[in-house]
């Protein structure tokens, strides 16, 4: 009878415990996550709601916001040519440079996965043009690489060929700025070297005894183990690259007639030159859609090229 | 591996390497150049300008340099300082603690990463527009105060996950509460990664121009970065010395990549980026 007792009130007592502990680390949790949460519902998710409530009005920073419905909206997908043209280039922009990157930075992971000696030499090389990022010191440098008498012209005279004025030809200013993205591709290749690195050896040990040689191995273990990880630079990539804004907005200031001018100098120009507040939150929220649309095909597209472990090979 | 597959590693990676580099070496020249040499197709100039790096130092007159490079260390110190306090603070919580709509925040977490800026950059601006802080570095600074951003909170999860549980267990056992365990268990344990978190940080903000010439206007503020753009705006370009100053403005980051670029690698693969 006593033992009996004693089982139960210790039950009660450590079921009172663990709720006890459990609101602890409840409050414990929160005030963790309190700086991110804060800094989240003050400038992201309030931002947002205000971002779309801005969208359907007339703001110019001066007065009051007007309430003017849906005219933004109506106005840039009927009467606003500059609109199509933005997101044309920009769409142009992901299309190229999003897969050159990918390939170049993911060749040139698997080249510097490898110990020998002087490595962290050829990675600080290689990884250079990524650091310069999309500064003023890199628009100095590519104006005048690119100019009509600049380096690359020069060079191409040896060969007999006399090249445009890359960056005010509107055929090729693009090309330029895609050039320049894809030569900086440090970050994505960083994020693959650490994925290779987490590739089991054991996986091409054993296939090596099975016989298979280098191309095999590539296409049977690094590329569906590597998967996730592709995948991940793929959706960061295409987020990243639709937002492109500095090389456009330093090295060609959207031009010559427009030929650079991505979307988010677009945005830029109507909120903070123009400061049609309004205008440029529905252009904001048109972006958005996009994002999240490509991200949405993306993952849908996932499931069926990206290799999962735990997942018994199919996708999560 | 064999001695003649290494050598064409070498040679294979030199070569590319110069390959990657052939604009920054032209650049290192061009900075040494007057303007009328700047058109010369050879790498180095007959006589080295080295005017164009004293004279551009002090292109502005009012300013030097050394005024922009204090303003850009002091942002930085505040970035910086926000995201690696804060980022690992946030981590722990969302990577150790058990508290309710803990899945939901995280995956909130998670979105706001895919999230354009320029979603919320108007409304932001407007903000701070209206606190009067549009011209000074807090618009700049205090969102590093908020985790440091998702990217890092993430990539620290990750990390912390991967450390022994046990450790915190035998902790608790001795008594320490979830603060003690953050301060003397986990705290230490994650400040290889808190080191990628403040190069990252450092490099990005450096780069961050989107943010400086939005709420920057007095050149008595001006970043690095600005005081560049105002060079390259004037009527008479000085190619020689914008290209020497611009030279000069990389510098900090490439020395700090040199000599962490370990803890790029390390960090993130330690992280797991693949879970």
């Amino acid at each position: 009878m006593s033992a009996k007792t004693s089982t139960k009130t210790r039950l009660e007592k450590w079921s009172i415990r663990k709720r006890k502990n459990s609101e602890e680390t409840n409050i414990a949790g929160y005030i963790f996550i309190s700086p991110w949460l804060i800094g989240f519902l003050l400038l992201t998710l309030w931002p947002i709601s205000q971002s779309l409530y801005l969208s359907f009005t007339e703001y110019s920073l001066l007065s009051e916001p007007v309430w003017i419905g849906s005219d933004n909206y109506v106005k840039i997908f009927t009467d606003d040519s500059t609109f199509i043209k933005s997101l044309s280039v920009t769409f142009t922009f992901v299309l190229f440079s999003v897969p050159l990157k990918l390939f170049f930075s993911l060749m040139v992971a698997i080249a510097l996965n490898k110990s020998i000696r002087g490595m962290n030499l050829y990675r600080t090389a290689i990884y250079f043009p990524s650091l310069i990022g999309g500064s003023i010191a890199v628009a100095a440098l590519w104006r005048n690489m690119f100019g009509a008498d600049g380096y690359v012209n020069q060079i191409l005279a040896w060969f007999g060929i006399h090249g445009p004025a890359w960056i005010s030809n509107p055929d090729t200013s693009l090309g330029t700025l895609i050039l320049l993205n894809t030569w900086q591709f440090g970050s994505t290749m960083v994020i693959f070297l650490a994925g290779l690195k987490q590739i089991p050896q054991e996986l091409y040990e054993s296939a090596s005894v099975d016989g298979a040689g280098k191309v095999r191995k590539f296409i049977s273990i690094t590329l569906p183990m590597l998967s996730p990880v592709v995948f991940f630079n793929l959706v960061l990539g295409v987020i990243g690259s639709f937002q492109t804004f500095t090389s456009a907005f330093i090295i060609t200031r959207g031009g010559p007639i427009n030929s650079t001018y991505v979307y988010a100098i677009f945005l830029y120009e109507k909120a903070f030159k123009h400061y049609q507040m309004g205008y440029a939150s529905a252009l904001a929220w048109i972006l958005l859609v996009i994002v999240a649309a490509l991200t949405t095909i993306n993952f849908f597209a996932s499931r069926y090229w990206v290799f999962y472990e735990s997942g018994g090979g199919r996708a999560k | 591996m064999k001695p003649h597959a290494k050598f064409t590693n070498h040679l294979l990676l030199t070569v590319f390497s110069v390959l990657m580099l052939y604009p920054v070496i032209w650049w290192i020249g061009a900075s040494l150049k007057t303007t009328a040499e700047l058109t010369s197709p050879s790498l180095w100039p007959a006589t080295p300008m080295w005017e164009n790096y004293t004279k551009g130092w002090s292109f502005s007159g009012e300013y030097t340099f050394t005024h922009f490079f204090g303003n850009t260390l002091l942002m930085e110190l505040g970035n910086v300082t926000g995201g690696v306090l804060t980022a690992a603070i946030v981590a722990y919580g969302f990577g150790r603690l058990r508290f309710k709509l803990r899945g939901f925040w995280f995956s909130v977490l998670l979105l706001t990463m895919m999230l354009p800026g320029q979603v919320t950059v108007v409304p932001q601006y407007i903000l701070f527009n209206k606190l009067g802080f549009v011209d000074s570095y807090v618009p700049l600074v205090l969102p590093h105060f908020f985790g440091g951003g998702a990217f890092f909170i993430f990539l620290l999860v990750q990390f912390i996950r991967g450390i022994p549980r046990e450790l915190d267990e035998a902790a608790k056992i001795d008594g320490a509460s979830v603060y003690g365990i953050f301060l003397r268990i986990i705290f230490p344990l994650v400040k290889p990664a808190l080191v990628t978190v403040a190069i990252f940080t450092f490099i990005w903000s450096w780069d961050d121009f989107f943010a400086q010439v939005l709420y920057l206007s007095s050149i008595d503020k001006f970043t690095v970065g600005l005081a560049l753009r105002m060079f390259i705006d004037q009527f008479d370009i000085q190619w020689g010395q914008l290209l020497a100053m611009s030279l000069l403005s990389v510098v900090p980051s490439v020395a700090i990549f040199f000599f962490a670029q370990k803890y790029f690698v390390e960090g993130i693969a330690t992280t797991g980026l693949k879970g």
